[in-house]
Formats: C-alpha cells, structure tokens, sequence
C-alpha cells in the first residue's frame, strides 16, 4: 500500500515518519520509530496498555489513526525521564512503592497519571483512580499503584 | 486491518463530495474509537476513512440564552470538564463522565456515540430527556430531526447516505428544571450499561407540582426509547412517593427489555421501576 507521509513532535523532537495510511499511532511508534515502551495488550482500546501522551491528553495509540497525530506533541514513556537520565517523579515512585510487577501495564500507568498530575498536581485519591479506570494491571492489585502516584504528587511538590 | 485511504478535509462540503466520490467504500470517521475497532475486528472494510475532526467549528459548546448547542465532534471529555454542562446540564455529566476511560472519552465524540446507535449508548438517553434535535446537513438538503425519532434500530439511524451530524440543539429549560442520569453496570467502569435511566421534572412555582417531565430510557428497547406513560402520570401531579411509585411501575410496563449476557429482562423491568424513582427524586433536588 502506498505509504503517507506524517511530521509530528515526538518526546520533544520533530519528526516524519512514512507509513501506509491504515497505521495505527502505535504502530508507528513500534515499528518504525522502534520505541517498544508503549505495549499493544488489547488492541482495541480496553486495557490502557499502549496509553500515550497526544497535546497533554491521555489516548490509546492502539486505536489512533496515524495521521491524526500530524502537527501534534506526542510523548510516549522514552520522553519522561529528562535528556539527561534523571527520572521522573512518577518513574521513582512507581519503583520505590512495588508499582511495577512483570511491568506490562506500567507505562500505560504512568502516562496516565503524568497526563492526570500535569492538569492536576494535587489529586484526591478518587481522580486518581478515574485517571487509571482504563489501565488493567494483572499483578499488583492497583493498591501499589494508586500510592506510587500519591507520592509522586507528594515529590513533584516539594520539588517546587 | 484492511488497507485503507485517510482523508481529512477542512470542510463540510468537501467531506461531503469525498463521501459521494468514494460511494459504497467511503467510511466517516470521528474519534474512531467505534470505527478502528471495528475494522481491527473485521466488522466493516471501508477502502476510505474521511476524517471529521478537521471540520471548523463541530467542536464547541455553546450556551446563549439558555439554549444549549454541541457540536458533534465534541468530546465526551470536554463536556464532562465543561463548567457550563455541569453547572447547567448535571444530567449530560452523569452520563459522559461513567463512558470508557479518560482515554476513550479524549477522543471518543458525542457525536459519533449517537449516530453508532447502539442501544446502549449513554449519550442518547439524557439527551432524549432533555428534548435534542440534531441538526444534518447532506449532499441534498440540511434538516433538524427530533433525537428520539433519529434512531431506528439497533445501529440504525435515519442518516441517509453522505449526510453528517453537525450538533445538537437543547432548548431552552423550562424554570424549576432539574434532570439526572444513571448507568446501571455491574462495575465501577470500564462498561456499558445493562440499562440507563434519565429522569427529567419541571417544577411549578409551588416546587412541587410537575409541569413537564421527560423520561429516557437506554438498553430496554431495541433504540433508545421515551416512557411516555409515565411521563403522564407525573406531569400536571404534586410528586409524591405514590405518585413516583405509579410512574416506576408504568415506566416498567412499557419498555421493551430482552434477556442478554449482561442482565435479564426482568431483572431490567424491576430497576427501570426504581431508578425512574431514583432520578426522579434527584431531578427534583437538582431543580432551583
Ligand atoms: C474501550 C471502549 C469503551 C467504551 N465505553 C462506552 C461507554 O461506556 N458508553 C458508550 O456509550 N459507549 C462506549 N464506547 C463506544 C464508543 O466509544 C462511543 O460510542 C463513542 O462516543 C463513539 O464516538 P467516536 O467519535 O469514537 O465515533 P467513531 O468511531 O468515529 O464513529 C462511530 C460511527 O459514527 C459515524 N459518525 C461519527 N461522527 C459522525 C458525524 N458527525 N456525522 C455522521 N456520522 C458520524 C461513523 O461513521 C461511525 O459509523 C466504548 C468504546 C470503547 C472502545
Ligand atoms: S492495547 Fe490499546 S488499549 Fe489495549
Ligand atoms: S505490573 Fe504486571 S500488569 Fe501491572
């Protein structure tokens, strides 16, 4: 099939990829950007697995079509840690609180919360479990992960 | 999944002529979280996807005068963070803020969650309450059509070939308004509903006599469908216990409940009878 061709920011850099027109976000970022952080679980939008950062919105690149993402910021789990390595809040947290198990669902998880704790640095416990309604996890229960995600909030703040 | 062509026009007209050009391959698509997964499940095989969200000004929320107007691109996110919807309309937030996940709802429109016609869809209920119209514009004409006579069967809609949902048009509420939804499911997300019930009351000046009264009902009819009967009972009486009771039962009686994997027919009936109850009571609350 005759291939498209896509500009987009990726974890801060612009980028063209090009991609038959029927790809999905994640896909692209797999395949031919070959960042392998976002998962493919479900496929089809249920498990938050492949959850990506689309203009500060939480979305499942499983089902975004690619071209949508023209002109757009995208940050996937590779963008989180700053350029030098440091880790995120929210990446210390989930490996100081057991947060990450066998780590499938982990960076579904913590794309959703970076998206909840960019628009809301001090959430209750209740929209911090909303933000994740639609990440499964298999292993930890999610209690590991709701206060992986406290702390962080509690870090980001005394970092200010 | 199927190949396919991506096309994104800037405009309804143009989108419109792309949809003639394409004829029977031609797919709209607006958030995609129903048309990816179909086509990823090999529901559908459209050769052509024309893209809706590029469309100027399907995304706002209008409110002037105490009329209330969607677009349909609007995301079920951005009506679910919108102060006016739920300053105004509480009812419409019951229902979006409990669709999918924070993902789905970033993408997935009002829109593209009514012309779906899925009887389950949460969208359509509180908005049949509230008295939409959905305005369409085609390759032939543009026209308003009620909501509740929109829909036609399970996935079936009275869209003809080509034409597109633009928004929705509330009227204006009458005073002593109040209205409330509830998706009944078995967990706390993440589901469709096994029913859904919107209750819409008008209140005379006394705060207690009823002068108009919607009810909404989802996943007990082949369509989402009004209980007109029990709209009856309330309309023009002082709400009371008994009187809410009469309308449960008579809400109960006229809808249409079939037996499926996620609740039995009866066991619909008997919650239609309580949460009309229910939202009722919260509507009045609501009312100011
Ligand atoms: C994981 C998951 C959970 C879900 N949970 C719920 C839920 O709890 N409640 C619920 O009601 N739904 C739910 N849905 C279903 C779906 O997400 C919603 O119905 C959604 O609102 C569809 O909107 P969309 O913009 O993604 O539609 P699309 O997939 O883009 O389109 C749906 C259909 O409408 C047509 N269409 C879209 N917009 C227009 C327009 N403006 N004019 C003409 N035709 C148009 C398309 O051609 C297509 O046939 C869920 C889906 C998923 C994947
Ligand atoms: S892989 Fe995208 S939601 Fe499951
Ligand atoms: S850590 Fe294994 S799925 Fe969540």
């Amino acid at each position: 099939m005759k291939k498209v061709s896509v500009s987009f920011t990726l974890n801060g850099d612009l980028v063209t990829a090009e991609v038959p027109p029927n790809w999905t976000l994640l896909k692209t970022l797999r395949e031919y950007f070959e960042l392998t952080g976002a998962k493919e679980g479900c496929g089809v939008g249920e498990c938050g697995a492949c959850t990506v950062i689309v203009d500060g919105d939480a979305i499942n690149s499983c089902i975004y079509p690619i071209l949508e993402v023209e002109g757009k910021s995208v940050t996937t789990i590779e963008g989180v840690a700053s350029k030098d390595g440091a880790l995120h809040p929210l990446q210390k947290a989930f490996l100081e609180n057991n947060g990450v198990q066998c780590g499938f669902c982990t960076s579904g998880m913590i794309m959703s919360s970076k998206a909840l704790l960019d628009h809301n640095p001090d959430p209750t416990e209740d929209e911090i479990r909303a933000s994740i309604a639609g990440n499964l996890c298999r292993c930890t229960g999610y209690v590991q992960i709701v206060e992986s995600i406290k702390n962080a909030a509690e870090m980001i703040k005394q970092e200010k | 999944m199927n190949d396919f062509e991506y096309l994104m026009p800037t405009t309804i007209n143009e989108a419109i002529s792309l949809h003639e050009k394409y004829g029977e391959g031609a797919k709209y698509i607006a958030g995609g979280t129903d048309v990816i997964v179909k086509i990823k499940e090999g529901k559908i095989s459209p050769q052509c996807l024309i893209s809706l969200r590029h469309l100027q000004g399907l995304d706002n929320i209008i409110y002037e005068k105490g009329e209330l107007r969607i677009g349909a691109m609007v995301t079920h996110r951005m009506l679910e963070l919108s102060p006016v919807i739920r300053n105004e309309f509480p009812v419409l937030a019951d229902a979006v803020e409990n669709i999918g996940s924070v993902q789905i709802r970033n993408v997935a429109t009002i829109g593209g969650n009514i012309v779906n016609a899925v009887p389950s869809a949460d969208g359509a209920v509180p908005l049949i309450a509230l008295g939409a119209e959905v305005r369409v514009i085609g390759p032939k004409e543009a026209r308003i059509i009620a909501l509740e006579d929109f829909f036609i069967g399970p996935g079936q809609t009275s869209l003809k070939t080509g034409e597109i949902l633009v928004e929705f048009l509330i009227p204006k509420l009458l005073s002593h308004t109040g209205a409330a939804y509830w998706k009944h499911t078995r967990r706390a997300a993440m589901e469709l509903p096994i029913l859904g019930v919107a209750v819409l009351i008008s209140l005379d000046d006394d705060m207690k006599t009823c002068t108009e009264a919607r009810i909404g009902l989802g996943v007990v009819a082949p369509t989402p469908m009004r209980a007109k009967n029990a709209e009856a009972i309330l309309k023009g009486s002082k709400v009371d216990e008994e009187i809410l009771k009469k309308a449960g039962k008579a809400a109960a009686q006229e809808c249409k409940p079939r037996d499926s994997s996620r609740g039995k027919a009866w066991y619909r009936r008997d919650m239609v009878e309580l949460f009309v109850q229910r939202m009722a009571k919260v509507a009045m609350e609501r009312a100011h």
